[in-house]
């Protein structure tokens, strides 16, 4: 009987093609996401060496991150942004690379795509130059973010120079009360594990409320995994995970199908298997989480307060109060009621078509507040079409926000979609940093359903008394 | 990539914790195609006033901060977004070591690929050698990466972890694509016996 393995290992062992000494292993990708803001210096490196891209059939590529939100077809004001996306389009022409491009409608955020299209399977390895490829771990997969070197290394040999990271197991019990989500979890594991306490480990997603979550809901956790420290997150495929990719564009099919989900089957951590580590905390518990600082670290109940720099260890106090200067926020004090500016749906952590379902539903017959900008941002063109379809952009526009089409937006705020000096926005996103969203913007990292809440009453505002009343 | 073997060099300071590569390089810099000039732009949003004067109470603004190789800086250093132009930004400027008590996985990963060096040292050798970088703004800090040493003034030397491979990268300069390419024929045996999952280039 073979040793009980993780799902991290049972990947890990699959994709090593090798390890010599004390070298790192040589590791396989089988799927590599590419966008237009760290890929033209790597396809630069391959033309200056003379390689070529080794597996365009492994590699897709489209447009997320400095596009516009504006309507398709309207001309690309920002003159520098305009020569990446030409670039963009001039390398994957050169090279051979499949691209989703500005006018096509599989184009979004490199995140929310490749799920989208059946791209993202159980098992696989897949990296992009982006921090936020541990969504694709919702699946089952080992996916984690790389560096524009490493961009140019799997495209010029389909591996990755690898040290086998550590495991953490990240055991969610119970089950979440009405007003809490997904985000609200992941929000609350950051909250208490720190924004390092994941550094050199995979995290492993477990337990009843992990598994009573939909796909979509697990992407938003896995997402996230990054902002505790962790290069990769994961969850182990089941039937709920099958369910999802059966039918989309990629997915096997027919006898493969078959042969597929009994594979993915094989792949949940074994009984018996060890991780270096474990955190534990339980969902019955959690109530919607907001952020105060400037780190997705430094969140709290949404009904909390603050922390004063005098209750945090005293290395923690400088950092602490500099990000409490620079959000106006004080310690000691609640943030609910705060007035806020901007609300942004959007962004590879909360964008999809059950995100927005939510946020419509909730906001249906209620209108925006008139000191709030209201952006909604579809994750990607598909969900965009979808959400049309079911009449959600009219319920939004009706209520008074702005429906964009799909991109990364005012998450990285590159392409004029941004928070203006001082402005207070709350925002689905994953960063929370300063200058995030804008030079001098102030963010709090949310839920989709407190930041309709709160785009309504133009407050910090607990979901849960919207839908109590 | 250039050779890293030794560096005797100024050190600037900057206390804050969980440094991440938004404040390092501002997205709003990436647009660009080239690694080249992201030195200008290092620490943006702290570095400039909105009419894009320097502001004077940011340290790398300061008289004294001018020639320092190894910036000095608070736990966690380069978390969040994994964009290289974060090294690029540090090394443009002028930077050749980080000095933390640690550093996110990613952004560590892209220093060694560039020649940037980062020394992680304990949290007691870490605050003394913040508040000799107070005391004194000419302090300079000598490393020898074969040794993997840092000394200290007092003629204390600290032992810094670095794994071998990349030390041997560093020393010599080597590309680590070098390194996998050389293994062209063994991926090539791997993937006869692996099969194709997924091909993004059947229309789907």
């Amino acid at each position: 009987m073979s040793k009980p393995r993780t799902l991290f290992e049972k990947i890990w062992d699959k994709h090593v093609v090798m390890q010599e000494g004390n070298n790192p292993s040589v590791l396989y990708i089988d799927l590599h996401l590419v966008h237009e803001v760290t890929s033209p210096q790597a396809f630069q490196g391959l033309r200056d060496k003379g390689l070529t891209v080794r597996r365009p059939d492994k590699t897709i590529a489209t447009m997320d991150h400095s596009i516009p939100t504006t309507p398709i077809g309207q001309p690309i004001t920002d003159k520098i942004a305009a020569a990446q996306i030409r670039q963009m389009e001039r390398n994957c022409q050169e090279f051979g690379v499949r691209l989703f491009d500005m006018d096509s409608e599989n184009r979004g955020i490199v995140h929310v795509i490749g799920p989208e299209h059946g791209l993202t399977q159980p098992g696989m390895t897949i990296v992009c130059g982006d921090s936020h490829t541990s969504t694709h771990g919702a699946f089952g997969a080992l996916a984690f973010g790389i560096g524009t070197s490493e961009v140019e290394h799997v495209m010029a040999t389909q591996t990755l120079l690898q040290r086998k990271p550590k495991t953490m197991e990240i055991r969610v019990n119970g089950k979440l009360k009405p007003g809490v989500t997904s985000k609200d979890i992941i929000l609350a594991i950051i909250a208490k594990n720190g924004v390092a306490g994941g550094t050199g480990y995979v995290f492993e997603y477990t337990g009843e409320a992990i598994r009573s979550l939909s796909m979509e809901e697990r992407m938003t956790i896995c997402n996230m995994s990054i902002e505790g420290g962790a290069r990769a997150g994961m969850i182990a495929p089941d039937e709920t995970t099958f369910e999802y990719i059966k039918g989309k564009p990629h997915a096997p099919k027919g006898a493969e199908w078959d042969a597929a989900v009994e594979y993915w089957k094989s792949l949940p951590t074994d009984e018996g298997a060890e991780y270096d580590a474990l955190v534990e905390l339980n969902a019955d518990d959690l109530t919607p989480m907001i952020t105060y600082g400037t780190h997705p670290g430094m969140g709290m109940p949404i009904a909390g307060t603050v922390p004063a720099p005098a209750d945090v260890p005293v290395g923690e106090r400088f950092t602490l109060e500099k990000a409490l200067t620079y959000m106006d926020v004080e310690g000691g004090k609640p943030l609910l009621g705060k007035e806020i500016d901007v609300v942004f749906l959007g962004s590879c952590t909360n964008s999809r078509i059950t995100d927005l379902r939510a946020a419509a539903d909730l906001i249906k017959g209620h209108k925006v507040s008139d000191s709030v900008r209201f952006m909604v941002v579809p994750g990607s063109q598909k969900v965009k079409i979808q959400a049309e379809k079911e009449g959600l952009d009219k319920i939004f526009m009706e209520a008074g926000a702005d429906w964009r089409t799909a991109g990364c937006s005012m998450c990285i705020a590159m392409n004029g979609d941004q928070l203006a000096p001082g402005e207070y926005a709350i925002s689905t996103s994953n960063r929370n940093f300063e200058g995030r969203q804008g030079k001098g913007g102030r963010t709090f990292l949310a839920s989709p359903l407190t930041a309709v809440a709160s785009a309504i009453t133009g407050k910090v505002t607990d979901v849960r008394d919207m839908m109590e009343g | 990539m250039e050779e890293f073997k030794q560096l005797n060099a100024k050190v600037v300071a900057i206390e804050t914790t969980d440094i991440d590569t938004d404040q390092i390089i501002p997205a709003i810099f990436l647009k660009t195609t080239t690694k080249v000039g992201l030195g200008k732009n290092l620490f943006s949003h702290w570095r400039y006033n909105e009419d894009g004067s320097p502001k004077e109470d940011f340290i790398i603004n300061t008289p004294e901060a001018e020639g320092a190789e190894i910036l000095l800086a608070g736990d966690n250093f380069g978390c969040g977004s994994s964009r290289e132009h974060a090294p690029w930004a540090l090394m443009d400027y002028g930077f050749k070591a980080i000095v933390s008590t640690s550093f996110a996985d990613i952004f560590r990963n892209n220093s060694l690929k560039n020649g940037l060096l980062p020394v992680i040292v304990d949290e007691e050798t870490h605050a003394q050698l913040m508040s000799l970088a107070m005391e004194d703004p000419n302090l300079h800090l000598s490393i020898d990466l074969e040794s993997q040493t840092l000394n200290l003034p007092d003629g204390r030397k600290v032992e810094f972890p670095i794994d071998a491979f990349s030390k041997t990268c560093m020393l010599e300069g080597i590309d680590q694509l070098g390194y996998l390419q050389k293994q062209l024929d063994k991926i090539e045996a791997f993937e006869a016996d692996y099969g194709n999952r997924v091909d993004t280039l059947t229309p789907a």
